[in-house]
């Protein structure tokens, strides 16, 4: 056995200077049954419906991603048997056409952010110290809203009604004129639910990475996985809202003729690209990052050496999630957009790849450093050197503009994207699968199978796409289906498709690798790879509770294996019978309260299921059902609230020999409130990219100015700044809810909070009487547009006010505990600052029309 | 140095280079480039594909050297000035910027300036092509399928779209230019010699894409004007 590398206290992740003593030892196998009756699934179906734990849905969501990857890896194969010869037979074009498209949309929305998603989930709570992620039931919640979506839009291709307007899904072919079927609406709606798993996904990780840590690991010292998901969840919040708005807006032009992208009435095709892109560059980003972290994490321990340069590789991270939103246009380059402005995003582009050489760079350096020894996860690791970094390259070439206009929409592009998402993705996680398997399943692989399958998709991959770059610069565009006059693609094309069938039959045996291990590998021992990071200072597999007690500054790695199942560490086994798990403060990691975490409950799928009838009734053209499902969703989703909170006070637990934390319901700083502020950040976004798209139609579109508007009448101004006084009074009746909690007045404030947010929801429902038909011109579709987001927040905040209400007469709010006020503040903020920028927009439009 | 060794090493590497130039023709090939544009993207496409295989076989060369590498040594500020200044952020940025200097001459070059280039409309419709341009005296002919350009001489071509987004591509004379509905977008070439160069649409648009081609016809501006009939029924 070699020696932790480990030495000095400079590379610990948690800061041992700050000491909390141990708790005295207790016998192992007694918390364990403790713990586990509190933490485990229920048996059985019923589990499936209602298990919330960490563990339990990233490895579903896994699972489920990687059956999503073998459909549209069979969809992949019909793709390049057609393609094999000229005049190709298979498939005819309206079918060949549903099917790159679902290939497309099933690997980025269905396999690549599920997979991550399922990753950062099920490993994010073990490498970080701690229990669960902060919200047990969004994990839940996103999986099933995941589940459902996947489902309903590949049943769509059994029924011949798939997407087929390419994953780009560029308008006007996707509008109701040139796709008048069911077709786009299975994409927009569809992949809109699945999103929803996405956007819950990236609240809860960066929730969990900022206030779930094991006590007293600084943020600038945790673990480099840590950084990465960070710098992967605040992409998603701030890279989805662009694409859930685009889709919404897209969706109502299709139902109700609203013209945000039809230039006959002053919209524009190009404003649906701009919110595309501004997704779908960061996207990009979003799925490397979190293989990233993984290599950044493999590498070192596989190299025996710790890695080289963290500060740089964290600053790489920063500087990766910003440049990506400055770089979308480079997928735009021959839209007409003039040579100088392309140059700004050339340089972007060419830009991004410097923190990606300095993640290279320092790989290498540190293997370089170190001793590496080849086991099997390393092989996946130079699978990804080799591929990742020629796809990079080509990135480099693509970035510069006028190669672009040559390459853009050739197969030159899809053998790039295939080098970056293979090489950059899939590698790396056929790497962690490999790596932490034995953490999973307890078990040890299968010797050979994982080399012969490594080696099958390396060369079939490789074979497939490295002549595809020829192809392209020989003239092949993409998303054709027959080449009858080009007899010289045949036999590229032919090549590609052999390999391809090679690379599919290397994947199934990774596969059929997995299971054998799953089922038949010899049982593993502890701490495999003789890793530092916490994940390994477990039982293996898993157990269902991660720690029998919490890590802190005497546990700071592997190494403290048992004494963490003895229970010396933090807030030892389950004596209340409630999964409890340490808060700590974003910077230092000082542990701050205790959270009790939600049980087991079915409440996560009827929500996803209530979710999913309003996105079934869309979908069937039922828009005047729909507003049931929202119904059915608020219902539910009040539900979620009523499980919250305590009538009682209850004493500081005892977390170690002298240190006594307040429980959750009698702090402010909860993971709630951390939680709601995260969720605000990606809805100032979408708000954000509506106030662009006005902006951008204004300037760009043709079809301005529009005609007259009624709008500017004296009665409308009033009745909007009405509004906003009674939001802002709102404002203040929230604030001293909160501050007189104690006393009888703090009940009267919430039901004037109550009545002041309902008479402002009933004014902007009056300034709707006044507006300009939608569909009349894109400038008043906007403007519909922003006073339906008005009106969904006036639903909320009114939601959040009657919350807090009722809290209030039930005895739920007190002098310690607060209720749902905390976050109804922060909503009715949010409420009247953007209805007050809303207001000023259209003030603008009228003044300067 | 006698000559003689020159051509002996001179005459195997031609042989060897017919049949790899041979693989980079056809009739939409970006690497047979027949005007300006397109000869100057495939110029900085080889220069490209020298510096990226030179940087592919350097780092698939370190990481050979990294794996053999044995170091007891934890990496240390020495190590991390080695690996993240020097190599990730100084060559990285030196190519970059060499690159994107490149990039932007060129593609300045390339760009639609206001003097009195002759004009030609390209409009997209699925899944056809109409153009119009100058006839006998000057005259703007409107023709379906194929675009008539003097071939030497640069020309700029207006292209706009009936439906959905389509985009113009001539692989052997340049880049592509997409064709928008409510924009216009104007975008220059120029055959070098007298020639039928194959046309495309380039960008998704349904049904009829793989189907959606066209022909540029370049004569030469000296000899008698050609007959600037349509393709049989639209298509080339």
């Amino acid at each position: 056995m070699t020696p932790r590398p480990q030495d000095d206290t400079q590379n610990d992740a948690i800061d041992v200077t700050a000491d909390i003593p141990a708790n005295p030892p207790q016998r192992a196998l007694r918390l364990h049954r403790e713990l586990d009756e509190v933490w485990r699934d229920l048996p059985g179906w019923r589990g499936f419906f209602t298990s919330v734990n960490h563990s339990t849905i990233g490895k579903r969501f896994m699972a489920t991603a990687f059956v999503f990857f073998a459909i549209g890896g069979v969809l992949a194969m019909m793709i390049r048997a057609q393609l094999a010869t000229r005049d190709g037979a298979f498939l005819d074009t309206e079918l060949y056409n549903q099917i790159f498209t679902m290939h497309g949309s099933i690997m980025m929305f269905l396999f690549a952010i599920p997979m991550l998603e399922g990753l950062a989930l099920w490993l994010l709570p073990k490498i970080l110290g701690t229990r669960d992620m902060a919200y047990p039931r969004l994990s839940a919640l996103g999986y099933f809203c995941y589940l459902f979506g996947g489902i309903v839009i590949v049943l769509s291709l059994l029924f011949g009604v798939a997407p087929n307007g390419g994953w780009f899904m560029y308008v006007p072919l996707t509008d109701k004129t040139y796709s008048p079927g069911i077709n786009a609406d299975v994409w927009l709606l569809g992949v809109t639910f699945v999103e929803i798993s996405a956007m819950a996904a990236a609240i809860e990780i960066t929730v969990t990475i900022l206030r779930c840590r094991a006590a007293h690991m600084p943020l600038t010292r945790m673990p480099l996985m840590g950084w990465y998901l960070l710098g992967t969840a605040v992409m998603m919040l701030v890279g989805f809202p662009p694409l859930i708005l685009g889709s919404i807006l897209l969706e109502v032009q299709r139902a109700f003729d609203w013209p945000f992208f039809d230039v006959a009435r002053g919209g524009s095709p190009l404003l649906w690209q701009h919110l595309f892109w501004l997704f779908g560059h960061p996207e990009v980003y979003i799925i490397f990052l979190p293989a990233a972290g993984a290599l950044s994490t493999i590498i070192p321990i596989l190299s025996r050496t710790t890695i080289l340069g963290y500060g740089a590789l964290v600053a790489a991270v920063i500087g990766l999630v910003f440049l990506s939103f400055g770089l979308w246009v480079h997928h735009m380059f021959t839209v007409g957009i003039p040579h100088m402005a392309l140059s700004f995003f050339s340089a972007a582009s060419a830009l991004v790849a410097v923190p990606t050489a300095v993640q290279v760079f320092a790989w290498i350096g540190t293997m370089w450093e170190g001793r590496v020894q080849f086991r099997l996860p390393m092989l996946y690791i130079m699978g990804f050197f080799a591929t990742f970094v020629m796809g990079g390259l080509t990135g480099v070439m693509l970035a510069m503009v006028p190669f672009n206009w040559q390459a853009h929409d050739t197969h030159f592009v899809v053998a790039h994207l295939h080098y970056v998402l293979i090489g950059g993705f899939v590698f790396p996680m056929l790497a962690a699968i490999a790596y932490w398997m034995p953490l999973i399943c307890g078990r040890w692989r299968v010797r050979g199978l994982g080399e012969a399958a490594f080696w099958m998709i390396f060369i079939g991959f490789h074979g497939t796409f490295f002549i595809m770059h020829l192809t392209g610069l020989l003239g092949m565009r993409r998303r054709i289906a027959v080449y009858p006059e080009n007899a010289e693609w045949e036999w590229l094309n032919l090549v590609s498709s052999g390999f391809g069938m090679v690379q599919a039959a290397g994947f199934a045996l990774f596969a059929f690798d997995v299971v054998m291990q799953w089922m038949f590998g010899r049982r593993s021992w502890r701490n495999p790879w003789q890793a530092p990071t916490l994940e390994w200072a477990m039982p293996l597999p898993a157990p269902s509770y991660n720690f029998a007690s919490l890590p802190g500054p005497r546990q700071p790695d592997a190494g403290a294996l048992l004494a963490l199942a003895r229970g010396e560490g933090l807030l030892a086994g389950a004596p209340r019978g409630w999964r409890e798990t340490l808060a700590v403060e974003p910077g230092s990691g000082k542990p701050q309260h205790v959270a009790v975490l939600a049980t087991n409950t079915a409440l996560p799928v009827a929500t996803a299921a209530a979710i999913g009838s309003f996105f079934g009734l869309m979908l069937a053209g039922l828009y005047w059902l729909a507003p049931l499902g929202i119904i059915a969703t608020m219902v539910v989703v009040w539900r979620w609230g009523a499980l919250m909170g305590t009538e009682r006070d209850h004493p500081p637990v005892q977390v170690a020999p002298d240190m006594a934390l307040p429980l959750h319901w009698q702090v402010r700083t909860t993971l709630g409130q951390t939680g709601t502020m995260v969720l605000l950040v990606a809805d100032a976004t979408l708000y954000g990219s509506l106030l662009f798209g006005v902006g951008f139609l204004t300037v760009v579109a043709p079809g301005w100015p529009p005609p007259d508007s009624g709008v500017g009448t004296g009665w409308m101004l009033l009745l909007a700044l009405a509004a906003l006084a009674l939001m802002a009074a709102g404002a203040i009746a929230a604030r001293l809810a909160e501050s007189r909690r104690a006393q009888a007045g703090g009940r009267v404030w919430t039901r004037i909070g109550l009545v002041l947010a309902g008479l402002a929801l009933v004014m902007l429902v009056g300034l709707g009487w006044g507006l300009d038909d939608p569909t009349r011109h894109a400038r008043d579709a906007l403007r519909g547009a922003i006073l339906g987001f008005a009106v969904v927040h006036g639903v909320i905040v009114l939601m959040l006010a009657l919350r807090s209400h009722v809290d209030a007469r039930r005895g739920r709010i007190g002098l310690e505990r607060r209720g749902a006020v905390p976050a109804w503040q922060l909503f009715q903020v949010f409420w009247l600052g953007t209805t007050a920028a809303s207001l000023a927009v259209v003030v603008a439009q009228e003044v300067l029309a | 140095m006698s000559p003689l060794p020159k051509s002996c090493l001179y005459k195997p590497a031609a042989l060897l280079a017919v049949p790899l130039l041979a693989a980079c023709d056809g009739p939409l090939s970006t690497l047979t480039p027949a005007g300006p544009a397109a000869v100057q993207i495939a110029r900085l496409w080889w220069a490209m594909l020298i510096g990226s295989g030179l940087i592919t076989l350097l780092v698939m060369a370190m990481l050979w050297r990294a794996l053999r590498h044995q170091s007891h040594d934890h990496p240390g500020p020495a190590a991390e000035r080695r690996w993240i200044i020097g190599w990730g952020l100084g060559f990285s940025l030196t190519v970059l910027t060499v690159l994107l200097g490149f990039g932007l001459w060129i593609g300045e070059r390339m760009i639609v300036r206001n003097d009195a280039t002759p004009l030609v409309e390209a409009r997209a419709g699925r899944w056809a092509w109409e153009f119009v341009q100058p006839g006998p005296g000057g005259a703007p002919v409107t023709t379906q399928g194929i675009l008539y350009v003097p071939a030497g001489q640069p020309f700029d071509v207006a292209i706009t779209s009936f439906d959905v987004i389509h985009s113009f591509w001539v692989p052997r004379l340049g880049g592509k230019m997409d064709a928008i509905p409510g924009h216009r977008n104007v975008h220059r070439l120029m055959a070098a010699e007298p020639g039928i160069y194959e046309g495309l649409c380039a960008e998704f648009c349904g049904l009829g894409h793989s189907f959606m081609n066209f022909r540029v016809i370049a004569y030469d501006p000296a000899g008698p004007l050609p007959a600037f009939t349509d393709a049989p029924e639209g298509r080339p």
